[in-house]
This record gives C-alpha cells, sequence and structure tokens, in this order.
C-alpha cells in the first residue's frame, strides 16, 4: 500500500537522478562536471547551496578525485555518492576498481556517453561497458522513472550486508539525461525511510577500533579476496529481488533483472539496454498489429548477468535479436556476447544475431528497429556476423 | 604550550606512537622517523591521528596483508590520490559530525603521507585540489629524490647528477641534469596555506612545525627531507647526520610559509659547501668520475646561494605581510 500520494511532475532525467539524491541525502558527494551529467550536479549543488539538505559537497578538480574522495569518505563511515559520464567514468577507472574491491557501497549514477575518441557527447554505452569487470553492480534504465527509482533502490542493495558492493546507474546521455519526462515522486519520508540510516562497518572515524584499509595483498591472499567479490556478486541475485518487492510496496512500479515485454507467444525476440527498450516496445506494437509475433526482453541489470532470466525468456524463440550500443574491438559485442554465452546450455536455442547501432549518439528509429526484426523474422541472417543498425556503408 | 622532549618522553612511554615496531622498511629509513615524529606531536597534543597514504615504500613495508604496523585508523587508496581520499576522509567527519553523529569533542588530526613521486609528480593535481578547496589536513612529503619503493628511478625531486635507473649517469648524459622542483613553493602559492620545510635531523623544529600546522586553520604541508639509505647510497647510521648536513649547506633550508609570510627557522653561522652534501653520499659517485663534474656541482651551489639569498629577502620583505 502506498502511503503517501506521489507527487508527479514533468522533469529530465538528470533532474529525477538529483531529485533521488536529495531524498537519499547523502552525508558527502564529490562530483566533477562533465557533459551530459552536469546538470545533476548543477541541480544538487543548488539543493546544498539552499540548505535544502545536509549533504557536504566536495567541488573536486577530477573524476579521479571524485571517486577518490568517495572512497575516503565512505571508508570514513558515511554515505557518499558521485556522478558522472564516458572521459570521466574513464578517468575515475583505476579507483572505480578501488571501490568494488574494498566492497564499499557506492551509488553512481552515470550518465552514457561516447568514449572518445574522437570525442563526441552524446549516447552511446561505450563509457560503462569498459567497466563491466569493475566488480560494481550495473543497471540500465529506459526512461526517467527508472533512473530515478533505480538510484532510490540501490542505495539500499549496495549497502546490503550480504553485497556491500557500489552500483552503477547509467542512464542514457540527451535522451534520458536531457529529456523531460513526468516522472513520479515518491514523498521525501518515504524514500528516507526506505533508505534507512547507512551502518558503517569498520568506520575510519572510530577511532577505538583502528582499521587499516587498502593494505598490500601479494599471492597469498589477494585471489581469496576476489572469491569473495566474486560471491558478493552472486549474493546480488538473492538480495535485489527482496528489495525490489519492498520498493514495489512503497512505489507501485516492479523491478526485476530484465523486463519481458509481450513475450508470452513471442516468436522473434529483442534484447536491448537503454532508452532504446522504449522505442523497441513502441515497434512491437505496432508490428503485432500487422500480425507480427515479436517481443522485446529489457536488460535492467547487466551486472551481475541475469543468465537464468535469459535462459527462460529466449530458450524455444525462433529467433533473437541483440542490440548493442557499443563495439568489442575484435570480438562481439558485449551484451551480444553475454546473451549467447547464456544460452550455450539450452535445449532449444534460438536463431541469434547481433546489430550494432547507436554509436556516439546516432539515432535508432522505429524504421531501424523495424528492419532488424523483419530480417531476423525472414531467417536471412546469419549468427554471429555483426550487422550494423542506421550506419551509412 | 610548545611541546618539549620531556612531554614526550612522559607521554610514550605508556602510549604507543601509532606506528608500531614490525614494519618492514629499511633500517636507517628516513620515512617511518618523519611519519613518527608527525604522530607523535598530534598525539601529544591530544588529536586522534587518521592516516592516509599515498602508494610507496611507506605504504607497501608497513602493511602487507594479513599484517598491519597501524594501531590507528589508516587507509590506502592509490599511488595519485592520497589528497583526494584524505579529504573526503575530512568531509565525512564535518557531515557526520553535523549530523550528530560523531561527538563535538572529539578532536581528530587527518594527516596524508606521500613520497616525492605521489606528491612533486603524479600526485600534484589532487593535491593542489584539496588546499585550495581548504580541507583541514596535514600533508607530510618525504622526500627521498626518487622512486626508490620501485628501485631508484627519478622522480620531479631528484637533484642534478643523482644516479637513478631512468636518468643513469651515462658516457653521453651526466645523468638528471634539471633542478629539483620546488615544491614549498608551489604550494605555498596556494591562498590560506602553511608550508614548510624540516628535516628528521632536527626534530624539536620539525615538531614545533607540525603543531603549527595542526592548529592552522586550513590545509598545511611540510616537506620533510628524509634520506633512502638504499638509494643514497649511506650508511644506515648516517641518516640524521645527512639531514643535518643538508640543512648547513643550504641544500635544504628549513623555512616556513604562513599565508605568504616567510620565515627560516635555522640560518646557520656557517655555512658549508654543498659538495660536502654530495660527496657525502654514494649516489653522486658516479657524476664525481665525470670531467663535469665540477662544473655541475658548482650549478648546484650556485643554485642554493641564490635560492638563500631569495629566501632571506623574501622573509624581509614579507615580514607582517600576510596574504589575508
Amino acid at each position: 500500500m502506498m502511503e503517501k500520494v506521489a507527487q508527479m511532475i514533468a522533469i529530465t532525467g538528470a533532474q529525477a537522478v538529483a531529485h533521488a539524491m536529495r531524498q537519499i541525502e547523502p552525508d558527502v558527494v564529490a562530483a566533477y562536471p562533465i557533459t551530459p551529467q552536469t546538470p545533476i550536479v548543477e541541480y544538487f549543488a543548488k539543493f546544498v547551496a539552499d540548505g535544502v539538505v545536509r549533504t557536504e559537497m566536495i567541488p573536486v578538480e577530477s573524476e579521479h578525485s571524485a571517486m577518490s574522495a568517495v572512497v575516503g569518505a565512505v571508508a570514513a563511515g558515511a554515505r557518499a555518492m558521485t556522478a558522472t559520464s564516458a572521459n570521466g567514468l574513464a578517468l575515475m577507472h583505476e579507483i572505480v576498481y578501488i571501490a568494488a574491491s574494498t566492497r564499499l557501497p557506492v551509488v553512481m549514477p552515470v550518465v552514457n556517453r561516447a568514449l572518445s575518441g574522437p570525442i563526441n557527447i552524446h549516447c552511446d554505452h561505450s563509457d560503462t561497458m569498459a567497466e563491466r569487470d569493475s566488480g560494481w553492480i550495473q543497471f540500465y534504465v529506459e526512461d526517467a522513472q527508472e533512473a530515478y527509482d533505480l538510484t532510490i533502490l540501490s542505495v539500499r542493495l549496495a549497502e546490503h550486508e550480504h553485497v556491500r558492493l557500489p552500483v552503477m546507474v547509467n542512464q542514457d546521455g540527451f535522451i534520458i539525461s536531457h529529456g523531460v519526462e513526468p516522472v513520479s515522486l515518491l514523498p521525501d519520508d518515504v524514500v528516507k525511510k526506505f533508505v534507512g540510516e547507512l551502518k558503517p562497518i569498520y568506520p575510519l572515524l572510530d577511532t577505538e577500533h583502528p582499521v587499516t584499509y587498502g593494505p598490500l595483498d601479494l599471492y597469498d591472499y589477494y585471489f581469496e579476496h576476489k572469491r569473495q567479490q566474486i560471491e558478493a556478486m552472486k549474493n546480488v541475485k538473492k538480495v535485489f529481488p527482496e528489495i525490489a518487492q519492498e520498493f514495489f510496496k512503497i512505489s507501485g512500479r516492479k523491478y526485476s533483472f530484465v523486463e519481458p515485454y509481450k513475450l508470452d507467444d513471442a516468436e522473434h525476440v529483442m534484447v536491448a539496454l537503454g532508452s532504446t527498450n522504449g522505442t523497441v516496445k513502441y515497434t512491437v506494437d505496432k508490428m503485432r498489429e500487422k500480425g507480427r509475433k515479436v517481443g522485446l526482453l529489457k536488460i535492467w541489470m547487466f551486472r551481475p548477468f541475469p543468465k537464468d532470466e535469459i535462459q527462460r525468456y529466449l530458450t524455444g524463440r525462433k529467433s533473437v535479436v541483440v542490440l548493442d550500443r557499443s563495439a568489442s574491438f575484435g570480438a562481439e559485442a558485449p551484451l551480444y556476447e553475454a546473451v549467447k554465452s547464456s544460452l550455450y546450455e539450452s535445449a532449444s536455442r534460438p536463431l541469434l544475431s547481433s546489430f550494432v547501432y547507436g554509436l556516439g549518439g546516432r539515432d535508432i528509429t522505429t524504421e531501424n528497429i523495424e528492419e532488424a526484426f523483419e530480417k531476423s523474422i525472414s531467417g536471412e541472417l546469419v549468427t554471429d556476423h555483426e550487422y550494423y543498425l542506421g550506419l551509412r556503408e | 604550550m610548545p611541546l618539549t622532549m620531556k612531554k614526550l618522553a612522559e607521554v610514550f612511554s605508556h602510549k604507543d606512537v601509532g606506528l608500531t615496531q614490525g614494519h618492514r622498511m629499511c633500517p636507517g629509513c628516513g620515512a617511518p622517523i618523519t611519519v613518527k615524529l608527525a604522530l607523535m606531536t598530534a598525539k601529544a597534543m591530544g588529536y586522534e591521528p587518521i592516516v592516509a597514504f599515498a602508494t610507496g615504500c611507506m605504504e607497501v613495508s608497513s602493511t602487507i596483508y594479513p599484517y598491519s604496523a597501524w594501531s590507528i585508523p589508516y587507509i590506502h587508496n592509490a599511488f595519485e590520490n592520497v589528497s583526494a581520499t584524505i579529504s573526503g576522509v575530512e568531509t565525512a567527519y564535518r557531515a557526520l559530525k553535523k549530523r550528530g553523529k560523531i561527538s563535538p569533542d572529539k578532536k581528530y588530526a587527518f594527516f596524508a603521507f606521500g613520497g616525492d613521486g605521489g606528491t612533486y609528480d603524479i600526485g600534484l593535481q589532487s593535491l593542489s585540489g584539496a588546499i585550495e578547496r581548504g580541507h583541514k589536513f596535514v600533508y607530510i612529503l618525504y622526500d627521498n629524490e626518487g622512486y626508490m619503493n620501485t628501485g631508484n628511478q627519478r622522480s620531479g625531486s631528484t637533484p642534478p647528477g643523482a644516479e637513478t635507473t631512468t636518468a643513469p649517469v651515462g658516457k653521453e648524459i651526466p645523468g638528471k641534469v634539471q633542478l629539483k622542483k620546488n615544491i614549498v613553493e608551489i604550494i605555498a602559492a596556494h591562498e590560506d596555506v602553511y608550508a614548510a620545510t624540516v628535516v628528521v635531523g632536527e626534530p624539536m623544529d620539525f615538531m614545533s612545525k607540525v603543531e603549527k600546522a595542526l592548529q592552522f586553520d586550513g590545509p598545511s604541508f611540510i616537506a620533510s627531507l628524509s634520506p633512502c639509505v638504499r638509494f643514497w647510497r649511506i650508511p644506515e647510521n648516517k641518516t640524521i647526520e645527512i639531514t643535518k648536513l643538508a640543512v648547513q649547506t643550504k641544500y635544504w633550508p628549513l623555512y616556513e610559509v604562513e599565508r605568504g609570510v616567510y620565515r627560516i627557522t635555522r640560518k646557520p653561522s656557517k655555512f658549508r659547501p654543498v659538495i660536502d652534501f654530495v660527496k657525502a653520499q654514494q649516489r653522486f659517485r658516479l657524476l664525481l668520475k665525470r670531467p663535469d663534474a665540477d662544473a655541475i656541482v658548482q650549478r648546484i651551489q650556485d643554485y642554493v646561494d641564490k635560492r638563500w639569498e631569495r629566501l632571506l629577502a623574501l622573509e624581509q620583505a614579507t615580514k607582517d605581510k600576510p596574504s589575508r
């Protein structure tokens, strides 16, 4: 039951995340502006300047320092957040790994932007895909509402005692971050109650119980510590549905590892990340009017990868098209590769095909999606051949 | 009240400094002495020190998992980011205090330690940013004039002619040709900062500067000349002596800059030539065999002489004229 009436307002994805941060009210935010993440930092800085939140902001001189300061703040015993995009994420890469391996529960909204070079400010997923093995949990959202919801939900997931891992909540640059949509905001006190107080483990500021963070960890223990990290990531599979259920109770909105869309009788399925799912849903509806048995499997959580759900929803379909908004040079595109390997044990594997699209912010249209579906339906696509949507060749 | 040796002896007869025995630094290394002098001062003044360390000798040698030589809270994050890391810790403290989660009576001292690699070179941006933002922390540089942790590579702090593996004294090139970066001037150029030089061979001067740094309302920076016995190629029992020699030869003048006001804290009545400092260390042995050795040593002599004259002039010019 929803305790209070939610507030519906027209805001951008960046604003939605800034509001989520306002309601979470972390102790510390350390951030450096970068297009298209900038409005998140700007809106939040205004909340701080106006005394709306008690958060202490660290206006760092780089993203490397943003993540470094967040590591220091969380180790000290605070709840801390940052946000970034593209080159900023690449600059903090070294500390992104350290945050995860130190098991610090950081939540970081990322506004996806193509990684240089050449320099480009528009959306693709090359930035966060480069961090897919960093040990962070990764969500990709379809719209501003999901960016808001999953930022709030991720606080609980990151801080769960069986997880203690950082989370990236990835929203498509400009498409979501700067697009205005109706977003339903939860009442402040409901969010505060949901996220609760951080229970710090081994805080540096507890001088009665001194701890050493970041020791030199050589061949006699490093491996065991990595194994613990692997185990913590596995625990996400158990913990996330419980937290999602609690979030459903306060919001009425359901989250899971994936979202099936018109899959019950679908013979041909598309798999995608991010805002493109909205375009695919629209196209699925249109094609169904023409009698095409098509559907969509939206991937919300990319790390840990939802292998079981992939198998459950895709086994036995006639064909599956995987859309990737980033390339893996010299190898299969990241989402395609993950979907393909998940289906290895399936008794009845669908005809799989890979489409790379939208690099550097290239628009993807309903026509592009319909074209990919039709080719897949016709059976003309060759598995493991990488196709491109919306590319001049 | 200024610290005295008597008071320190009283305090630490029943209290550990924070860095305990069992670390694996070389005998005679200047770094642990630097760390201990700083921590002793803080503890004797009633502070609870929290330490952040940049990657380097001291960091790897004091925390080999599952052991730690630290009996106080300690964090190592990476090489170039110790200042950003401590700024996160210090900000967390302010944020939690504001929310009533930390007792207002608790007196923390936030220390960041880094070697010359982590300070002059890879960590300079992070340090500059943290100082500009005005975090209340004390940065202590242990300057051993090279990347000694990884086996003596050149740094921005290595003096001309010192033998390193990446600027070796060769047949053509006489080792490093550039002068040391003047790190204290770089830091002092920030607004609202206390910056000072110290040596482990002058403990009272060292500790009075740490005391000042801790009481300073803003960020502070202390550069400690900390010999590396291994790569300065000096005997283990010469660490203290060589730093005194550095002061006596004007190689490492002891001074402080508080909000732009210069004060020289040791003015030797008689100076010794810089060649005495050079000759006392085997890291210059290959240089001294070269035909251009005299010219190179003379260049260093000219530099330290001019720098000393400038310091005297700055002391005069900035007297009672703080930047704010």
